[in-house]
């Protein structure tokens, strides 16, 4: 009998690892598809993390009242990892271990990074609201990692395709003021110049931020005989370098970043400032799709949304779109659906190149005319 | 060759304005021994006191030299009546206190000065008018000195000009001599040293002021800040060229705007303070007093 009590337990517990194994969301169609969204819900960086759990929910719910995606509804798995490398590489396993394979986050990059070699092995399409760190697309090492912001150095690529493409420039000078922004700015504008192959870095220096005047470093650009210059940094020095050099009756480019585009450089530096460039973000303040989410987001929490909102509910749209488009939840399909079919965002029409950045998303180029900054197309 | 002009002119400019500065520094050390920490405070006061002023007069439709004179002279006697008040609150009460209270004491003055600049305007950058008219004939060398460059050469020399003969030649200028030699004989002899303390701080006052405007109108752009660094670097210089002594404050900016200007327009503008003070570094181990200065005599 012993035996016999054995044996059924044995068979007993193989039933529950069969059961396990095909959980009935395999065995029934109907079944919702399952979205994740990691990233972090507390610790002192919460704040950065929940707006994307509210866009998921507003963009899933509206998406699951029209019919949802390829006829069955949409669930949210939500998981925390208080933006912890150690903690999201756990969210990531609850995640792929609870099926969902396709997931928004995680938020900070070096959350992202450690999280990503799971989702990789797991085959799983993440799309990241905010991590803005260049290697997770450049690396090549995650195919299945997409983004709707732009990287941190998508100023810096703007600013050199620019000087090259629109002002045919070869000879670039290129100042920073020693700071972390600033100074990181300009050795990725650096890299890209030498990259190109176009253009000749014939500058590369950093100024000493409230120093008394930058005479000496304004005679240096002029000697170099750089056809533009590259600030990397913050208005108050971009004023004082750029009013110097017009003094010296230089007419050289000045192109900087969106740290210089700020109205108060134009109110110091003045009549100087005319036609100098600067990066910014895009203005997505007059896409209709940006206000109705906006609206739609104060309507249910009674709250304006917070950081990286619209960028969140970008990806959950685009991601959504691109199962729809693909027809399934596999990766490749799923893949393939985000480089190739564009779809309407509050951030504006996007999909996604080969490394997985969005076309069409991050910054734009401004110049200073009649004393405001103005959108170059 | 006209790189090296342009370089030197530029070292020259900077220089000047350290020099205007550091006299002031340099004057009042010679005579109660303090470093008035506060003295960069009275150059950015000067600075926003013209800009407010020739604001004013901008609206009232004035234009050109005019308006740099009005402002300029309303900016010394208002930061001379600071530097004056500073000194009757923070430094006289301490006359007889041990050397570091005042020297606390003139820190949080300056703690104070930015602060009150920081409420009662604004911690934004602020656009500065170029009040200097660019002088026509100077258009063909404008590459070289601009015209803004020259009137702050020629208003610091004639500057210094003017103290070093206040200084040689008139009563209150052998009273300050006095004072700074022996302050009690000085006293014992008649003469009224806290009165000869005040001038010193109303004519370093003036001088920093002028300074504030000069450079206000060149750079264009002011905040509460500019003092502090403007005033470091002026220390620096009265430092170099023997604190207490007035040609060595002078001697000392002029060194330490072109050690700037060279070594930003022949090495790299990343390292132009790590020069400053390497400079600073190995004259205080060769001449420990500075350039001109006096080895200190232990008085008794």
């Amino acid at each position: 009998m012993k035996q016999r009590f054995l044996s059924t337990g044995v068979f007993a517990i193989c039933l529950a690892a069969l059961w396990s194994a095909f959980p009935p969301g395999g065995l029934f169609a109907a079944d919702g598809i399952k979205l994740g969204v990691a990233g972090a819900h507390t610790g002192d960086l919460a704040s950065y993390g929940l707006p994307t759990v509210k866009a998921a929910e507003l963009v899933v719910k509206e998406i699951n009242t029209k019919g949802g995606v390829l006829g069955r509804q949409v669930e949210l798995v939500v998981e925390d990892d208080a933006c912890k490398p150690e903690l999201a590489t756990n969210t990531a396993t609850k995640l792929v271990s609870q099926n969902a394979k396709l997931v928004i986050g995680h938020i900070c990059s070096g959350a992202t990074k450690a999280a990503l070699g799971i989702y990789r092995d797991a085959k799983a399409i993440v799309i990241s609201p905010s991590a803005t760190s260049p290697e997770l697309t450049q690396s090549g090492q995650y195919p299945n990692f997409y983004r709707t912001i732009a990287s941190d150095d998508a100023q810096a690529r703007l600013e050199v395709e620019f000087a090259i493409a629109r002002l045919k420039v070869r000879k670039v000078a290129i100042l920073h003021d020693k700071g972390d922004y600033g100074k990181g700015l300009a050795e990725y504008a650096k890299k890209f110049v030498t990259d190109s192959g176009k253009a000749t870095v014939v500058l590369f220096e950093g100024v000493t931020p409230g120093a008394v005047d930058y005479a000496a470093v304004v005679q240096k650009v002029k000697r170099s005989e750089a056809e533009v210059v590259i600030y990397g940094g913050y208005h108050p020095e971009a004023a004082s370098i750029i009013a110097q050099m017009r003094k010296k009756s230089m007419k050289t480019p000045f192109l900087s970043d969106d740290g210089v585009k700020d109205d108060t450089f134009i109110k110091v530096a003045g009549a100087y400032a005319e036609d100098a460039y600067a990066t910014g973000p895009k203005d997505v303040s007059k896409n209709p799709l940006a206000t109705a989410a906006t609206q739609a987001h104060r309507k249910v929490y009674g709250t304006d949304p917070g950081a990286f909102f619209l960028n969140a509910y970008a990806a959950t749209q685009a991601i959504l779109n691109a199962v729809q488009k693909a027809g399934s939840t596999e990766s490749a399909a799923v893949g393939k659906a985000l480089q190739t079919q564009p779809v309407d965002t509050p951030l504006g029409k996007i999909r996604f190149d080969k490394r997985g950045d969005a076309i069409g998303v991050g910054f734009a180029m401004y110049q200073v005319r009649k004393g405001v900054y103005a959108e170059v197309k | 060759m006209d790189y090296f002009l342009e370089l030197l002119i530029g070292g020259l400019t900077r220089g000047s304005i350290y020099a205007l500065i550091a006299l002031g520094y340099t004057m009042v050390y010679g005579i109660i021994e303090l470093i008035n920490f506060a003295h960069g405070e009275i150059y950015m006061i000067g600075a926003f006191t013209a800009l407010i002023v020739a604001s004013v007069l901008t609206l009232y439709g004035m234009t050109g030299v005019s308006v740099l004179i009005l402002a300029s002279v309303v900016a010394v006697l208002y930061a001379a009546a600071y530097g004056f008040t500073v000194e009757q609150i923070a430094y006289k009460p301490l006359r007889n206190a041990p050397r570091l209270s005042p020297l606390i004491s003139a820190i949080g003055m300056s703690i104070f000065l930015q602060n009150y600049v920081l409420i009662a305007q604004t911690s934004d950058f602020l656009p500065f008018p170029n009040l200097i008219p660019a002088l026509p004939f100077m258009e063909p060398y404008a590459h070289i000195i601009g015209s803004t460059e020259l009137v702050i050469l020629l208003t610091t020399a004639a500057a210094t000009l003017a103290l070093t003969i206040f200084i040689k030649f008139t009563r209150m200028g052998k009273a300050m001599r006095a004072t700074a030699q022996d302050r009690n004989m000085a006293m014992l002899s008649g003469i009224n040293v806290d009165r000869v303390i005040s001038n010193t701080f109303l004519i370093g006052s003036a001088l920093a002021a002028i300074g504030g405007v000069l450079i206000a109108s060149h750079v264009g752009r002011i905040n509460f800040y500019i003092g502090f660094i403007a005033g470091i670097k002026a220390f620096t210089a009265a430092v170099l060229g023997g604190i207490g002594s007035l040609p060595g404050a002078v001697l000392g900016g002029l060194i330490l705007g072109w050690t700037e200007s060279f070594a930003t327009g022949y090495i790299s503008s990343d390292y132009e303070d790590v020069f400053a003070f390497l400079l600073l570094v190995l004259i205080l181990i060769l001449r420990p007093a500075g350039l001109l200065g006096r080895p200190s005599v232990q008085k008794v």
